[in-house]
């Protein structure tokens, strides 16, 4: 073939090439356009106050799609699934408790996005902002609102990069000082000292003396429930086989995501709650893998999120055990209930 | 012994090499082509890296945690991979056009799958696939490269392909997160893009470089065991002995990368950037090194690389804390890519017999390849015993130890100007 018609060939076949690369990003900038119309069927959203000290209320990111999708909206406790109130802020993942909220957000950036966490009063003001290293994956703050914690996906940087690892903040939310990564304190694993460069930890939950916090500890291929302490900066494992805790509100028990034998790889976990002074593992009523850390609506529920039409619902089911899981709103995300 | 290779011409180089008379072109059109499927390739590959933790997360919800399970596993496999497309390359006169485009086909095959693959399982196939394919295609590629430029050349040659491919490595993101921009959750609109754009490397590969090259002037059957039989040569076995030396005593980049942050304070809004540093002075060193090369001998030019990377080290450890610390570092790990990536190979070309030369590039990649690897598990358990800073100082001693080694190795191979 001469080179004419070498060329040829190639232009015509970019041609092709560019016509069908436009037509996918065309296609998908076009949902754009559907999402900003409220969905029929859907929760009613309008602009709004919402505030942090209510009691009664279930804030949440709403998802539903519409001028406001992505914004924190503010529902009442009792009736999750009822029209909206929006506060204007856009979340990626959210948590309250007195009056304190702690919200974190994407950042465009020139070459691509990078991720902040804001700390915000009862009237969801920034009260002070920080740099989150990845993607954005668990939040929390603490029964007493003085401390704050996220979680990060840090990725890898190799060619089709598949190390990933975590990273989880805490910070004392009254002086503002963060403490960038649990990886710095000491490690007490099965009654010894323990130190290794592959340690993980996530999903930070807080007791209500702004000093003992409970999350995952993960090393070696397995993962550990450890209980923290934030003045002698110390983690100890108490039970293995522990993702993301949720503390009920009374302290004596732990609502957490377990992998389970015989699940497939992309769906191991079902939901359990452990009993910290029997260490008594319950089985939830939730028949489906459960990827997130749930909340405690009261002494007896657990409200989380599973996938959803328009990204996740959510969904609750009795903490004992008993009864079956029921779906309670459509298209949220990370709830909070507050009071 | 260093056995001469004249570049063959073939048909595709007739209607465009330059008029007879006129100096011949250091960089043939075949290592420009060969430079622009690579660059294609690269924006292709890393648009799907740089969105893939935003999607498997925001995406699919999904937990990227599971997948570093497969990265040791994997490695062991694509260094089989790499061997036995550097051998099938060689078979029946020269392959390495159609295994080269194999691998390239591979890879670009990968990329709508990803549309259809919605958990954890099929993407780690898909990306295992993916990996399987550069596998495959970077010895032929390397081979392709150091035959169609002259022996003079060659360092210049590599380093015109390297800078080309990390040109593509850089614009990958860009375009990815642009797509991002003006879609909503177009990620399906990257994939598709990505499998465009590789489909247009494979195609230039298809359309503008030479394929076979006649009968080798080495005769030599490139049976498997004339690709081992290569290590006999004493030439060959210093420089892959000094390649896995120096391999053992070289942290990975992410080690780099948390170093820079864990003793120098880099914000957390940068971490993510910061391989970017790295390229960027690999871009910009690797023609000028390469021609350097050329002039004064690759072999210094590779052992004054991994004198630059000790002294990344050095600053690292060292208590100067400057603003311009950071931009140091990454300038110097670059500098020890555009020193030593593309230049192994050019120097490892000169002491392979044309009939074999993908084996042989294979073998001293894939030894380079598994002793990083090996040195990237050293380091995580020296980091894990004594701690970040008595790991570095480790493997700073370690380099020192393989560089002085292989200094009194020195293999000849050194083509001067």
């Amino acid at each position: 073939m001469s080179v004419r018609n070498r060329v040829l060939v190639l232009v015509s076949a970019l041609t092709v090439l560019a016509a069908v690369g436009l037509a996918a990003v065309l296609h998908a900038s076009a949902r754009a356009e559907r999402r900003d119309h409220t969905q029929a069927g859907g929760p009613r959203v309008t602009s709004g106050t919402v505030s942090l000290r209510g009691s009664g209320r279930l804030v949440f990111r709403n998802l539903a799609w519409g001028p406001h999708r992505d914004e924190l909206t503010s529902v009442p406790a009792n009736d999750p699934d009822g029209p909206r109130t929006a506060a204007g802020l856009k979340c990626l993942r959210f948590y309250a408790a007195a009056g304190t909220g702690v919200c974190l957000q994407a950042v465009r950036g020139p070459v691509s996005d990078t991720y902040r966490a804001l700390v915000l009063d009862a009237s969801l003001h920034i009260r002070n902002r920080y740099d989150v290293p990845g993607i954005p994956s668990r939040a929390r703050v603490s029964p007493t609102g003085h401390f704050a914690a996220w979680t990060a996906f840090v990725g890898g940087d190799s060619y089709a990069g598949t190390d990933f690892s975590t990273r989880t903040a805490v910070v004392d939310t009254r002086g503002g000082e963060l403490i960038p990564s649990l990886e710095a304190f000491r490690i007490v694993k099965d009654g010894r000292p323990y130190r290794s460069a592959d340690v993980n930890f996530w999903g930070v939950t807080f007791t209500d003396d702004d000093r003992t916090f409970y999350a995952t500890l993960a090393t070696k291929g397995r993962t550990y429930l450890v209980r923290g302490d934030l003045r002698a900066r110390t983690v100890t494992t108490l039970h293995a086989n522990v993702e993301c805790p949720s503390l009920s509100p009374d302290g004596t028990r732990v609502a957490y995501k377990k992998r389970v034998a015989g699940l497939p790889e992309d769906a191991p976990w079902r939901l359990y709650v452990l009993d910290l002074r029997t260490m008594r593992e319950t089985a939830l009523a939730e028949p489906r893998s459960v990827d997130d850390q749930a909340v405690w609506r009261d002494a007896r529920t657990l409200v989380y999120t599973l996938p959803g039409d328009y990204g996740a619902d959510l969904y609750e089911v009795p903490a004992d055990g008993s009864g079956r899981a029921r779906e309670i709103s459509r298209a949220a995300v990370s709830p909070a209930y507050l009071g | 012994m260093y056995v001469a290779d004249s570049r063959a011409s073939t048909s595709a180089h007739d209607a465009v090499r330059p008029p007879a008379g006129r100096r011949r072109a250091a960089v043939t059109p075949t290592v420009l082509a060969l430079g622009t499927v690579s660059l294609v390739t690269d924006v292709s590959s890393e648009m799907v890296t740089a969105v893939l933790p935003l999607y498997l997360v925001s995406g699919l919800g999904l937990s990227p945690l599971g997948f570093g399970l497969l990265d040791g596993v994997y490695n062991g496999f694509s260094a089989l991979v790499r061997l036995v497309g550097g051998h099938f390359a060689d078979r029946g006169g020269g392959r390495h056009k159609w295994i080269a485009g194999l691998g390239y086909g591979i890879s670009a095959v990968c990329k709508p799958l990803l549309l259809v693959a919605h958990s954890l399982t099929p993407i780690g196939v898909v990306l295992a696939a993916d990996r399987t394919g550069k596998g495959l295609r970077t010895a032929p590629r390397d081979a392709l490269i150091s035959l169609s430029s002259t022996p003079e050349t060659r360092g210049r040659a590599f380093g015109v392909h390297r800078a080309m491919d990390t040109a593509g490595a850089l614009l990958g993101p860009l375009v990815a997160f642009w797509i991002l921009r003006a879609t909503v959750d177009g990620y399906d609109a990257v994939f598709t893009v990505s499998f465009c754009v590789a489909a247009a490397g494979v195609l230039v590969l298809v359309l503008f470089v030479p394929g076979g090259r006649g009968a080798p002037t080495a005769v030599q059957r490139p049976t498997l065991r004339a690709a081992f039989a290569l290590l006999r040569r004493r030439d060959l076995r210093r420089i892959t002995g000094c390649a896995l030396l120096l391999g053992l005593a070289t942290v990975s980049d992410s080690f780099v990368y948390l170093l820079l942050q864990r003793r120098l304070g880099v914000p957390d809004r940068w971490f993510a950037l910061l391989p970017l540093g790295t390229a960027a002075a690999f871009l910009l060193l690797a023609v000028p090194l390469g021609r350097l090369a050329d002039r004064v001998g690759r072999w210094t030019v590779f052992l004054a690389g991994h004198g630059a990377l000790l002294a990344g080290y050095g600053l690292l450890l060292g208590s100067w804390r400057g603003t311009a610390l950071p931009w140091l570092v990454l300038a110097l790990h670059g500098c020890f890519y555009a020193a030593t990536d593309g230049v192994l190979m050019a120097a490892a070309s000169d002491s392979v017999p044309e009939g074999l030369r993908s084996s042989g590039l294979a073998v001293v990649q894939t030894g380079q390849a598994l002793t990083r690897f090996a040195c990237s598990l050293l380091f995580g358990a020296a980091w894990t015993v004594w701690g970040d800073r008595a790991a570095l100082a480790g493997a700073a001693v370690a380099l020192v130890g393989c560089v002085a080694f292989a200094l009194t190795l020195r293999p000849k191979g050194v083509v001067g100007a």
